[in-house]
């Protein structure tokens, strides 16, 4: 059989990042004492003695043990990491030490252990995990009650409920599981002895933990999972080697995971199961309309329970439906799932009378899948279900919906008795049956059984006699109240069940909204600027907390990170791309929630939810609230991968501007080149053509010897010219031409700029009043080099007239002269770099008009040219005017 | 390059032959600049550098200084400092990449005039010949001539207070006749708007450019023939403005 290829894409990039990770090496013991630190020391000093690896000791508690004390002073410690946690000092690994120190080996003990609150993780395994990310290696210790899904076998095995708990994939993902077993005798010899524990202790020990039928089955235990684990690489193997399966490969597990303490029980026996029958787990919960109004406790579990699932190695699945029975069982065959686990009822049995009982439906719908009945746990069924408790209405919000209810009964009552008075007592009972379901129908369960109650003792006392009593003395009457108390409950029943499932189709509408709205706002955002204040606005109303984004290297939006915790979480987010900080397990103390935006190449931006002080914000306890309900999580997360993909699309938009950019300067560069090489060695040809010559011919006649000198002068100006205008072209293509605005003389510019055309026919009409805003040295440059062109394409006779006028809030300069004009063609093209109308001799580089129009262009102003009447050319520049007022006199 | 016209008669060769420092750490310039001026009977000293430019200053007391603001080991404007602690000789800067605000900077450091890379040999001379006359009027200590000549039709007698153009009167009000008088006073200098408004109006007004331009606008309607193409009040964009006696 061919793998398939999938499988073997996924193995590869498994072997990948296995490569680059370090390798995780686990001695695993069955119970405190058999010697796994000491065979972990022992391992760790060959590699140093034998592979001359760099090992260094993280962390390891010797318990006073001798001989683990001795084994350790051959290893480099690290130096530990002092916490101070209420008036203690504890010691923990130095993860970010040993980040920086980059050993081959670090030696980190009791991979369970959980670490002192402000640590970045709130677990030692996370720590490891982070080493091995890192690409190194981790030799740890273990024990079996530790490991996650065999958490609650232990404690129904010792009676010892274990808190410290590892998650099993960990274990499963291992480089190489060590066993580290010792006879059961001899491990209790060595307890006796006070080798795990001092004596007094041990005396305890011995009693509770340590019994002989408990090591007998932890042993077993321990020595089971890791052959599971053995199990599970070889059939890797197999299929890694095209072996053929012998197993059943496509056996997937679900479990109906509920609001019940019970749940976690059901979930471990189901991960069990998936385990031996190497079969996927899937944790459901199906969400009915009744179910929205689940108390905050319930939900918490119910979020935990899900989680669980997921920390065994499962998937959470939440589904939506008005029947639980159906939903997870159409979902079940979706799957293709090949056994269903769910709970034994825990309930009375009065409650099937009322409805189909959950099993029942299940079974009878499940047809070829098999249905696992597992017993709910002993210990924790008391707490049942609690009830749907409106947590989030106080005593005041009760008595808003109750007073309504009394005053409707009475408001019935009264109206029965104006309307009918005693004698029509079934529409007396009609009347009080539609207060009843008004009631239901506003104000929910609750004042709706209290109206009912209301009613029935009203209409008793009122309308049924002996008047002004409880007593009933026709025994009709009481068959009325039977029905009308029965009538009434289910009336009350199914409008609150509507109401339920009208809020609960609300929520989902709302949330379903408030996505799509994120999604256009995104879609439409123009800049990122825009994209990041329309996220976190959107993300801040729908979690009532300041949500900033902040990107590699810049930050955006909003106050920033204050303190150390959160900046740390927004690093560890952004290198992980999973969520860090408040809420989470990793830097749980930051003071805010850090969600790592992620695009198709990880996170490209970390968002934050600043989350106050629960103990005394309600805010915070609210937001709090949200982000612990699997929805609202799930919500946030789509938006964070929403933004994420906008970021990393702008991101791509911008490094496409940036290349098209990059490639038009380098053509223009390369014009550039080839045009001014040109253009510079012509000049200096002539310059040193024409002082060779003079210098070689010492007996020149001074006619020749004058026109030579006089040719090299007129090409050396020519040459300053030209490279005056490379010069403020660059400047103005770099930007970097910084505007001097104020308000200038436009009869003192033109003075200037004709001063340097001294021998030139020059007519001028320029108001002495007339004032430009602008930057009056480079607005002379523009003049320059727009006189200096009529000169080169004009007659010297002709004079060149500048003139002058304001129009519409503008300066208009022209410059005309009466040379051949320019051609319609060339009208827009003279403005372009290097374009000369003629090739004549002694023409320019074809700058002089480029750098005009660019100043012009820098004021807000242009360029243009005109025909001018009675012929020539034209050159008007257009140029904001200083608003006219009275001008400052002294 | 078209100041050639502007040149004023030359001393003549009997005049002493004054010693000039030219301090530019290219050396191609310094050969230029002497070899001009040598031809034209002054002697010439150079320097390389900021220390070497003062070391020649004691050492000669030339008579003028033509000096680069890039020099290799120090600021060019330390050395108009330096020099304008002890000499009133007149220093002409110059400089290739001058801007406008470098420009103002040196002159209100105490600089007399500035010339911009490249330069021809004419326009070298005659700014070195002002410099050098008014630096002897200066010396000698005779009061400015009474009447002073603007080109060949405006004449400012500095007695009476008059102005006449072409023989008529003109009329100018007193802050007009004020701001001529500073610019007869430094003719043929360029004068920064800082020295003019603080010569005219006092030290507080400094800033106000403004009114500067008003005037000026007013006086050359009074004395140019086209006041957009004035021969004698010459606008320096962005430094201040230069009166120019010849032409």
């Amino acid at each position: 059989m061919r793998p398939d290829p999938d499988e073997l894409l996924a193995r590869m990039n498994d072997a990948a990042s296995k490569a680059l990770r370090g390798k995780l090496t686990i001695f695993f013991g069955s119970a405190p004492g058999v010697g796994k630190t000491y065979a972990m020391l022992v391992a760790a000093r060959s590699e140093v003695e034998d592979e001359s690896r760099d090992v260094v000791a993280g962390i390891v508690e010797t318990h006073g043990r001798k001989e683990t004390a001795a084994l350790v002073l051959g290893l480099e410690m690290l130096p530990r990491k002092h916490v101070a946690h209420r008036g203690i000092t504890l010691e923990e690994l130095d993860l970010d030490a040993a980040l920086a120190r980059r050993p081959a080996i670090v030696v980190v003990d009791e991979l369970a252990h959980t670490n002192a609150p402000g640590l970045r993780h709130t677990k030692r395994w996370q720590d490891v995990e982070e080493l091995l990310a890192a690409g190194i290696d981790v030799y740890t210790t273990l024990n079996v009650q530790h490991l996650e899904s065999l958490n609650d076998v232990v404690a129904q095995i010792t009676g010892v409920v274990v808190r410290e708990t590892v998650p099993d994939e960990v274990f499963e993902g291992a480089y190489e599981v060590r066993v580290v077993d010792l006879p059961v005798d001899e491990l209790r010899d060595r307890l006796r002895e006070g080798k795990v524990y001092g004596k007094a202790q041990a005396e305890r020990a011995a009693q509770e933990f340590f019994r002989e039928g408990n090591l007998t089955a932890l042993r077993e235990l321990a020595l089971r999972r890791t052959a599971e684990r053995v199990e599970a690489k070889m059939r890797s193997y197999k299929a890694a080697h095209g072996i053929e399966a012998t197993w059943a490969t496509s056996e997937r597990i679900l479990v109906c995971v509920s609001p019940s303490p019970s749940s976690e029980r059901l979930i471990r026996a189901a991960r069990r199961m998936a385990a031996s029958a190497h079969a996927e787990l899937l944790g459901v919960y199906v969400e009915t309309p009744a179910a929205v109004r689940l108390g905050a406790a319930d939900r918490e579990r119910l979020a935990r329970n899900m989680r669980l699932v997921e920390s065994l190695g499962g998937e959470s699945i939440t589904l939506r439906g008005e029947d639980a029975a159906t939903e997870t069982v159409a979902y079940a065959r979706k799957r293709n799932v090949t056994k269903i686990v769910l709970g034994k009822p825990t309930h009375s049995r009065w409650r099937d009378l009322l409805r189909t009982p959950f099993l029942d439906d299940v079974v009878r719908k499940s047809r070829e899948i098999d249905v696992h009945v597992i017993s709910g746990s002993a210990p924790a069924a008391g707490a049942r279900r609690a009830a749907p408790a409106p947590t989030s209405t106080g005593t005041r919000a009760t008595a808003t919906r109750f007073a309504p209810a009394a005053a409707l009964v009475s408001l019935a009552t009264v109206t029965s008795a104006l309307v009918f008075g005693r004698a029509a007592l079934a529409d007396v009972v009609m009347v009080h049956l539609l207060a009843i379901v008004v009631v239901s129908m506003r104000y929910g369960r609750g004042p709706a059984i209290f109206a009912t109650f209301a009613s029935v003792l009203a209409v008793d006392a009122l309308f049924v006699p002996p008047y002004m009593s409880l007593a009933v003395t026709d025994l009709r009457h009481v068959v009325t109240f039977g029905v009308m108390f029965v009538v009434a409950l289910v009336i009350s029943h199914l409008t609150s069940r509507i109401r339920d499932q009208a809020d609960s189709a609300r929520e989902r509408e709302q949330r379903t909204a408030s996505l799509f709205a994120v999604a256009r706002d995104l879609g439409n955002a123009r800049s990122r600027d825009e994209l990041f204040e329309m996220a976190t606005g959107h993300v801040g109303a729908a979690f009532h907390a300041q949500a900033t984004i902040h990107l590699p290297a810049e930050r955006h939006g909003g106050d920033d990170a204050k303190d150390d915790k959160t900046a740390a979480a927004v690093a560890w987010a952004l290198r992980h791309a999973k969520p860090a900080g408040a809420s989470t397990d990793t830097l749980p103390t930051a003071s805010a929630l850090a969600l790592p935006l992620v695009g198709s190449k990880g996170a490209v931006g970390v968002m934050t939810l600043a989350i106050g002080d629960p103990s005394h914000d309600a805010t915070a306890r609210e937001t709090i609230r949200r982000l612990r309900d699997p929805d609202e999580r799930q919500l946030l997360e789509t938006i964070c991968k929403l933004i994420g993909s906008a970021v990393e699309r702008t991101q791509l938009e911008d490094d496409a501007r940036d290349a098209r950019l990059r490639a038009e300067t380098e053509h223009l560069r390369n014009a550039l080149l080839s045009s001014v090489s040109h253009d510079l060695r012509t000049p200096l040809g002539v310059v040193t053509g024409a002082t060779s010559a003079i210098l070689d011919a010492p007996d020149l006649d001074p006619a020749s010897r004058r026109e030579l000198v006089q040719t090299a002068h007129d090409e050396a100006v020519r040459l300053s010219r030209l490279v005056r205008n490379l010069l403020d072209m660059t400047r103005l293509e770099a930007g970097a031409l910084a505007l001097r605005s104020s308000s200038a003389s436009v009869e003192e510019i033109v003075g200037s700029v004709l001063a340097r055309f001294g021998g030139r026919a020059l007519t001028t009409t320029v108001p002495s009043d007339l004032e430009v805003h602008g930057d009056a040295v480079l607005l002379a440059q523009a003049l320059i080099n727009l006189v200096e062109n009529a000169v080169k394409y004009s007659p010297a006779t002709e004079p060149i007239h500048v003139e002058a006028r304001e129009r519409g809030g503008m300066v208009e300069i022209d410059v005309a002269d009466r040379g051949g004009g320019v051609y319609d063609s060339d009208k827009t093209r003279i403005f372009q770099k290097f374009f000369r109308a003629h090739e004549t001799e002694g023409g320019g580089v074809g700058l002089g008009l480029t750098v005009a129009q660019g100043i012009a262009e820098a004021h807000g102003g242009s360029l243009s040219v005109l025909d001018r009447e009675g012929g020539g050319a034209l050159f008007r520049i257009s140029v904001p005017a200083t608003p006219r007022r009275a001008t400052e006199s002294a | 390059m078209t100041d050639a016209a502007d040149v004023p008669p030359s001393s003549g060769a009997s005049a002493p032959r004054e010693r000039l420092l030219i301090a530019d750490d290219e050396r191609p310039i310094r050969r230029f600049v002497r070899l001009a001026l040598e031809s034209h009977r002054f002697r010439v000293v150079e320097a390389g550098s900021v220390r070497e430019a003062l070391a020649q200053v004691s050492t000669y007391a030339p008579a003028l200084v033509l000096l680069d603001l890039g020099l290799p080991d120090g600021d060019g404007f330390d050395v108009i400092a330096r020099v304008r602690a002890f000499s009133t000789m007149p220093i002409i800067v110059v400089s290739a990449t001058g801007s406008e605000e470098t420009k103002v900077r040196a002159l209100d450091a105490g600089a007399n005039d500035f010339l911009q890379k490249p330069f021809g040999l004419p326009e070298l001379l005659a700014r070195v010949r002002v410099a050098l006359r008014r630096s002897a009027q200066r010396a000698s200590g005779a009061a400015m001539p009474a009447v002073v000549r603007i080109g060949h039709a405006i004449i400012v007698d500095l007695a009476t207070r008059t102005v006449t153009k072409s023989g008529h009167d003109v009329h100018l009000t007193p802050i007009e006749y004020e701001l001529l008088r500073v610019l007869v006073k430094h003719a043929e200098y360029v004068v920064t708007h800082r020295q003019l408004l603080e010569q005219v109006w006092g030290a507080a007004h400094g800033e106000r450019v403004g009114y500067l331009r008003v005037y000026m606008t007013q006086l050359r309607a009074k004395l140019e023939d086209i006041p957009a193409q004035p021969k004698h009040l010459r606008t320096e964009l962005g430094v201040g403005y230069r009166l120019k006696l010849g032409g």
